[in-house]
């Protein structure tokens, strides 16, 4: 973003936050607030020394929390030590540049920030040392920044900031501001410690469950076990029987019984009896489905890559390798189930949402539209998000509880059960793929082509995007398929099938990963060579792919023997601009079940903020393949998800982790992001590792036991 | 329906709820102690993890009159300004990503450590059986240790 003009902060509202919106260049600027410097909408600087980052992306495990005050603190010379951070409120100025709205996901927020955030930290710099240069009438040029202070270094005079924000808030911006050179980094590139660590180990942390407004009711929701159902009638006088239950009001997704708590919404929730129309939906299986995606799979799709006549080479090759790889729904299972706490004052009142949330403006437009004001009456109050993978992107909790709050008069906090958020999400789209393959004498491959059969998350939430057919994003890693191979045609069936599909931690990548990098698998086994030796000779055009192979490969111990009753499998993978090779060790016990013992992860994600973060997010986007890879699975039986809970959506637990290396590439290349790129590798590198190990080529997820 | 008597956290505590209202419930909506978290509902991710008389329960099943009487220490009484071995272990490692689930696993650390000063791995497997989604694991193991170390 080569934005000049500053946002300036203008006042201070209600308990300490700061509303920041935008003054084109050339206007001026506010009157200096007496006390605290607030030179853009990020920073806060008090007279008692105490610096406040306002971080507009929602923290939800990966670390933003702490990777965004490090890009500002690194150019403003802050002291680590007093930095304190508050979620940003909906606003213009909290804008996601990479998706022109207030919104956190596509592993964006690092990348996104890397500039502005530094460029803000930089300009409140330059204007504190200025302040200081002018209270000791000496030349700017004399003075430096360094740890929260500006010392005049002939004097050896000091200031602190807290000291110079008053006059620092009365001075003009500065019209550019030059950015440190990476190698004087002290903060960027280091183990940080993670601001919100301490409040997650003393209960403090407070996230969307847990907030209290006073008044609040509580309420949970009766919604149609079938997608696309509607109440037909309902009968509430059980359920207001059941002491505790204030009222039982219907709302556009179903039948809300809010309550004094949470259980005894759930008791009346359980005694309300409601009929349902249950539409369309209510004969599809999972079998229907897979049905539907074979015969799609049939015919032609929308082109999505075309390099030479895939046709006429495989009609001529040598040999042909031909396979069907299928994956399931799935489900989040964010650890703190949907939740949203929402006030709708009557009468144009305004608004304020209380919500772990990945997309503010969202939010803010349907809480306007609901409460029937304009979107600055919103108030949207974001807490920490007890997981997010895609699934607090969604507003149908938020709606809920605004349409709850409207309708019963107050605050209503509406709460899902965990069967509630197995049954009623938008699920990470199933998935059917055809490939064939050609080679020739040697094995080398000389085409290639990949359909792919599913439904279209895009096609619901950003229509427009949808163009001839083609869902860009569902054939990502489909047709950046990055081997070198001479002709390649991948092509796309948007296919509805009833079921609503949404954003899954790593989206699409991650079916694509499981199905390329299975299948180049069976390439350099029917060529009976060395799975990681046949992909570093075909990535030699993709350099970076090839560096965390190698990297992932000679860490992993890659051609030496592995452990007794032990094979290794590889995969290599690219998403969100990281790239990501992962070696799974894995073994099989005698009644099927698989065990992965070592995953070593190689990861190039470009310039790194903080390493400690980046492993924990690799280790956090295996396990969450991991678990989808081994058990994950929704299947639909009468238009219903047939899953509740864990114990029938199983999660890995601690004695089945598996030992996680990650190693990360030193690189100047174009930065990526790692919220996500960990998890794709995992499935393929696993499932290559079983056929490896038994000879069993598991071609559907999950893998379940092996027998 | 007398109200039942509990002591949460060293405080005695009378509450006016149905009996079988799970204690998690009587927690955070009741005493709004609210770090003691809502999972599952049927004691299989452990984020409601609490001790009772001592001994790591899962609250989101315990109907409240079962605690009647009984000591109750939820992650706000576990220590004065997180001063806890497992709290102090957890902090160095830099335990939690989104953090839901910690709670739980850090009580759950807390009981099992009380009992077993030096667990090995494979008591830390039986014992730590709690659900995190965001993976934190492996952390979780090297912290446990660290706290055995360190208490």
């Amino acid at each position: 973003m080569e934005r000049r003009e500053f946002l300036q902060t203008a006042s201070v509202v209600g308990a300490g936050l700061v509303i920041g919106f935008y003054l084109p260049p050339g206007r001026g600027r506010m009157p200096a607030a007496t006390g605290p410097f607030a030179p853009n909408a990020w920073l806060r600087i008090g007279t008692d020394e105490s610096v406040l980052v306002m971080v507009d992306r929602s923290e939800m495990g990966q670390g933003v929390a702490t990777s965004l005050p490090m890009l500002l603190a690194e150019e403003l010379e802050a002291d680590w030590s007093k930095i304190k951070i508050e979620f940003a409120p909906a606003d213009k100025a909290y804008t996601n540049p990479m998706f022109g709205m207030q919104g956190t996901g596509g592993s964006t927020s690092v990348r996104a920030a890397f500039t502005p955030l530094r460029k803000a930290g930089a300009a409140a710099r330059e204007l504190l040392v200025a302040a200081a240069a002018q209270t000791w009438s000496v030349d700017k040029a004399e003075c430096r920044a360094e740890k929260g202070a500006v010392i005049h270094t002939p004097s050896k005079r000091r200031l602190t900031y807290g000291k110079l924000a008053a006059k620092a808030a009365a001075l003009p911006a500065p019209a550019e501001v030059p950015l440190k050179d990476p190698k004087d980094w002290k903060i960027l590139g280091t183990r940080v410690r993670r601001l919100d660590t301490p409040p997650k180990v003393d209960g403090s942390a407070q996230f969307g469950i847990d907030v209290r407004i006073p008044g609040m009711l509580v309420a949970v929701i009766a919604r149609c076990p079938v997608f696309g159902g509607k109440v037909a009638r309902f009968d509430a006088t059980k359920a207001k029987a059941v002491p505790g239950v204030r009222q039982v009001v219907q709302i556009s997704s179903g039948v809300a019984v809010v309550a004094d708590g949470y259980w005894p919404a759930k008791k009346g929730r359980d005694a309300l009896e409601v009929s349902w129309d249950e539409g369309a939906n209510a004969s599809v299986s999972s079998a229907s489905i897979t049905q539907l995606f074979a015969q799609r799979a049939e015919q032609p799709g929308a082109v999505a890559r075309h390099d030479g006549e895939a046709e006429t080479a495989l009609a001529s090759a040598g040999s042909k390798l031909d396979a069907v790889y299928e994956a399931p729904f799935l489900a989040h299972a964010t650890m703190e189930p949907m939740n949203c706490t929402a006030h709708v004052r009557p009468d144009g009142g305004g608004v304020d949402i209380w919500a772990p949330t990945q997309f503010q403006t969202g939010c803010q437009q349907l809480g306007a539209g609901i409460g029937g004001v304009a979107p600055e009456k919103v108030q949207v109050h974001t807490t920490y998000l007890g997981g997010g993978f895609g699934r607090r992107f969604e507003l149908d909790f938020i709606q809920e509880a605004l349409e709850a709050s409207k309708t019963a008069g107050a605050p209503v906090k509406v709460i899902w059960s965990r069967e509630d958020d197995i049954r009623q999400a938008q699920y990470r789209p199933a998935c059917y793929h055809r490939f064939r393959a050609g080679v020739d004498a040697t094995g080398q491959p000389v085409a290639w082509t990949h359909r792919i059969v599913a439904p279209s998350i895009f096609a619901r939430v950003f229509p427009q995007t949808i163009k001839n057919g083609l869902d860009e994003e569902a054939v990502e890693g489909g047709v950046g398929m990055p081997y070198t191979i001479p002709n390649v045609h991948v092509d796309y069936l948007l296919t509805d099938t009833g079921i609503p599909v949404g954003f899954w931690r790593s989206v699409n990548n991650s079916y694509n990963a499981f199905a390329v990098e299975c299948f180049i698998d069976e390439l350099a086994h029917a060529a009976k060579r060395d799975p990681y030796e046949y992909r570093r000779d075909l990535l030699t055009k993709a350099p970076r792919h090839l560096g965390v192979l190698n990297l992932a490969a000679s860490k992993a111990g890659w051609g030496t023997a592995p452990p007794a009753g032990r094979a290794r499998g590889i995969a290599v993978y690219k998403s969100f601009e990281t790239y990501v090779a992962e070696v799974a060790e894995v073994s099989v016990a005698s009644d099927g079940a698989v065990r992965v013992h070592r995953v070593v992860c190689a990861v190039d994600c470009g310039p790194v903020v903080n390493p400690d973060i980046v492993e924990a997010q690799m280790q956090s986007g295996i396990v969450y393949g991991l678990t989808a890879a081994l058990w994950g699975e929704i299947t639909i039986d009468k238009g219903r998800v047939q899953q509740s809970n864990f114990h029938d959506y199983r999660m890995l637990r601690l004695a089945e982790m598996p030992h996680i290396e990650v190693h990360i590439v030193p690189s100047s290349d174009a930065q990526g992001g790692v919220g996500e790129p960990g998890t794709p590798p995992i499935a393929p590198a696993v499932c290559n590792a079983i056929f490896a190990l038994t000879g069993k080529r598991i071609r559907k997820l999950p893998i379940g036991k092996i027998v | 329906m007398p109200p039942i008597v509990l002591t949460v956290n060293g405080k005695r505590q009378s509450v006016d709820v149905a009996p079988d209202t799970p204690l998690l419930w009587v927690l955070r909506d009741n005493l709004g102690l609210t770090g003691t978290k809502f999972g599952c509902g049927i004691a299989q991710c452990g984020a409601c993890t609490v001790h009772l008389d001592g001994t790591a329960v899962r609250s989101c099943v315990m109907p409240v009159a079962a605690a009647a009487g009984k000591r109750v220490t939820t992650i706000e009484g576990l220590s004065p300004s997180r001063s806890h071995a497992v709290q102090r272990a957890w902090i160095a490692d830099d335990v939690p990503q989104c953090g839901y689930c910690q709670s739980g696993q850090i009580m759950a650390a807390a009981a099992l450590l009380a009992k077993n000063r030096s667990p090995s791995d494979a008591d830390i497997d039986a014992a730590m059986t709690n659900i995190c989604r965001c993976g934190t694991y492996q952390r979780i193991r090297a912290a446990v240790h660290r706290a055995a170390q360190e208490a």
